[in-house]
């Protein structure tokens, strides 16, 4: 009677951990399932019979690859955009000593804090009364405004945590205050800066809220996959959710073995 | 060894000075480094040393005065142009870069093409040849300490600098590595200015070490010399232990002045005095704990005559191994320090003992009585 209990006891903590990944594993399990459907009408809810339709061709519904292709340049613009901006002002932030300083690292944090809706709010009309015509570039600034408090929060840690002794070092070892930062200080805050522009793309990407105040007559990803769920879900939807997934995965697994390699060696 | 031996060249420091808003962490000092010489500033942490040395190396700006390397006036020149190379406190390697990079870095940056015999050979001198390839955060302590000498050392420095280099070791590393930097200054000849707080480091490493307080250079010179005629009671208390007993004069006429603590009759010679001593005034009569020999009262007769004299009980004895280290409360003056040698031990002298403390006249010496006798001791310390 014992040892299922005491099997229990010795594994639960691996039965919890599987249990939850299989709570977040769960939902893209079924999105990828159902990208393989044919579905009777317009809703792909209900799963039919397998087919590879969709994904021979997924820019088979109007305007979604239209779409997903403005999307992915959003996020690429948002991402530089904010990350040499965030950057900066990381630096001047950590490192310089100057009026309202703290003023403005509030500043910058309300983004984050800010309930979504109403940033969004507050920029449609912001862009309104000065006339701006709503589009690629609102959603662009729109977009740069709130990533750029990630990039500054992940950098900022990353250059308070590091010791001024060594640009002291690397320019008492002849280099240049502009040898210093590139040889030493960028490579040492390297992580932090890409930390906040995968952030930053992974935000702009699928932002919904502040883009459809913003957007006007333009239709990103988000607003399109939105947008149809009122009259319909393509299978599309689900190879192109699919699809980056995989690259996601594809990307954390070449960091880890890439990782794994350097500390081996 | 030779390919690395270059010939160090003499520091001047003339007024300089470091100012903090109202705060003066460095007062105006001269300063002068022989080439080629190990070179100590020797003080507790907060009078100014590090500040010096970072004025040196050009990290910071002096308030006034000016830095000469072999006469050239590099005051206004940034830490990237002068010939000098530091080796920090916690050594700041590189954690992005292996130890083979970090070595080569100065090099590099001084756009010398072919690095890899020259690094090679430096590995080699500070024994890390196979280690190259790791990260500084893999190796231990003593080892990322060679890397820093070995990355300061590469780049032939006229003068090398080292702040606290073996602060963060355990005390067998430190006492190994204190050895191991000498050798290295014998061999490569490099100028070596060293910031430390450990008087023993300063004393076993430095030709020549500079006592600071409070942003003043208290004294300069030999260990030795330091440590046998310290000039003030700083000095006295912060290089090992000092008994200072405060006496008044009697006689000034002789080779020896006579003081007179609470009816003791003390003697010390003229030359050992670096206050002026005049009669009826106070002088602080300093001996270190090492030259007094304890006699038990019982044998008082056999105390040679001609050796300064006083008496006292034995309030603390604690064994130390080579020798015994005993506490004397004396109505000259409470809690003085004795060393003995365990040679051959008297089994008498224990808490309780009355005992006679005397010693050579000649190894005293003679301080001006107007300071603070607790200057440079703990007490002292945390009094300031």
């Amino acid at each position: 009677m014992t040892s299922p209990v005491r099997w229990l006891r010795r594994n639960l903590v691996v039965i919890a951990g599987l249990g939850t990944l299989a709570y977040l594993i769960l939902p893209n399990v079924i999105v990828t399932v159902f990208s393989f459907n044919k579905p009777n009408g317009r809703f792909n809810y209900e799963w039919q019979r397998f087919s590879t339709d969709a994904w021979t061709d997924p820019c088979g519904v109007a305007d979604l690859c239209g779409s997903l292709s403005l999307s992915l340049r959003i996020a690429v613009w948002a991402t530089l955009g904010a990350t040499v901006l965030g950057t900066m002002i990381a630096f001047a932030l950590a490192r310089h000593r100057f009026r309202a300083r703290s003023s403005v690292s509030t500043l910058i944090f309300l983004p984050m804090a800010m309930p979504e809706v109403v940033m969004a709010a507050s920029l449609a009309t912001l862009f309104l009364n000065m006339g701006v015509s709503f589009g690629f570039w609102t959603i662009l600034i729109a977009h740069i405004t709130f990533c750029l408090s990630f990039v500054v929060t992940a950098v900022k840690a990353r250059v308070m945590s590091m010791d001024p002794r060594l640009e002291q070092a690397a320019q008492d070892l002849y280099a240049t205050p502009l040898q210093t930062f590139l040889r030493v200080t960028l490579p040492i805050a390297a992580p932090g800066i890409v930390a906040g522009a995968l952030l930053s793309f992974a935000l702009s990407f699928d932002d919904f809220i502040i883009t459809n105040f913003n957007a006007g007559s333009t239709v990103t990803f988000p607003m399109y996959v939105w947008g149809s769920a009122q009259r319909g879900t393509p299978v599309q939807i689900n190879v192109i959710g699919t699809a980056m997934f995989a690259v996601a995965v594809l990307c954390v697994l070449v960091a880890q073995l890439v990782g794994g390699r350097r500390k081996r060696s | 060894m030779t390919a690395i031996a270059t010939t160090g060249t003499d520091v001047r420091l003339t007024g300089i000075s470091k100012t903090y808003g109202s705060f003066t962490a460095v007062h105006p000092l001269d300063l002068s480094v022989p080439a080629g010489s190990f070179f100590a500033l020797l003080g507790a942490s907060g009078c100014g040393k590090t500040t010096t040395l970072r004025m040196i190396a050009g990290l910071e700006d002096p308030t006034s005065g000016t830095v000469e390397l072999a006469g050239r006036d590099v005051t206004a020149l940034p830490p990237y142009k002068r010939p000098v190379n530091t080796v920090f406190q916690s050594y700041a390697l590189f954690p992005h870069l292996d130890i083979y990079e970090n070595v080569a870095f100065g090099l590099r940056r001084r756009g010398v093409k072919s690095v890899k015999k020259q690094v090679d050979d430096m590995l080699e001198l500070v024994q890390l040849g196979d280690l190259a390839r790791r990260k500084p955060q893999q190796l231990s302590g003593g080892q990322q300490q060679r890397v820093a000498v070995a990355r300061a050392l590469i780049n032939h420095p006229q003068v090398l600098l080292l702040d606290e280099p073996l602060g963060a070791l355990d005390l067998k590393l430190r006492r190994q590595m204190q050895l191991e930097l000498k050798r290295i200054q014998t061999e490569v000849g490099i100028t070596f200015i060293h910031v430390t707080h450990d008087q023993e480091e300063a004393m076993t490493m430095a030709d020549t070490v500079a006592v600071m307080n409070a942003g003043r250079v208290e004294q300069l010179g030999a260990p030795a010399e330091l440590y046998e005629t310290p000039r003030t009671t700083f000095v006295a208390n912060f290089l090992g232990t000092s008994n200072l007993i405060a006496a008044d004069v009697l006689d000034t006429s002789g080779d020896d002045i006579l003081l007179r603590a609470c009816d003791t009759k003390l003697a010390l010679p003229a030359t050992r005095c670096t206050a002026t001593a005049r009669t009826g005034e106070k002088l602080l009569v300093g001996i270190r704990p090492e030259k007094i020999t304890l006699t038990h009262a019982d044998d008082a007769a056999s105390v040679p005559d001609g050796r300064n004299r006083i008496t006292g009980r034995i309030t603390q004895a604690g064994f130390i191994g080579v020798s015994t280290q005993y506490l004397v409360d004396s109505p000259v003056a409470p809690g003085l320090s004795v060393y003995a040698q365990n040679i051959e031990r008297d089994a008498r002298l224990a808490p309780g003992a009355e005992v006679v403390l005397h010693w050579n006249p000649g190894h005293g010496f003679g301080l001006d009585a107007a300071q603070s006798i607790e200057a440079g001791t703990d007490a002292g310390e945390a009094g300031t």
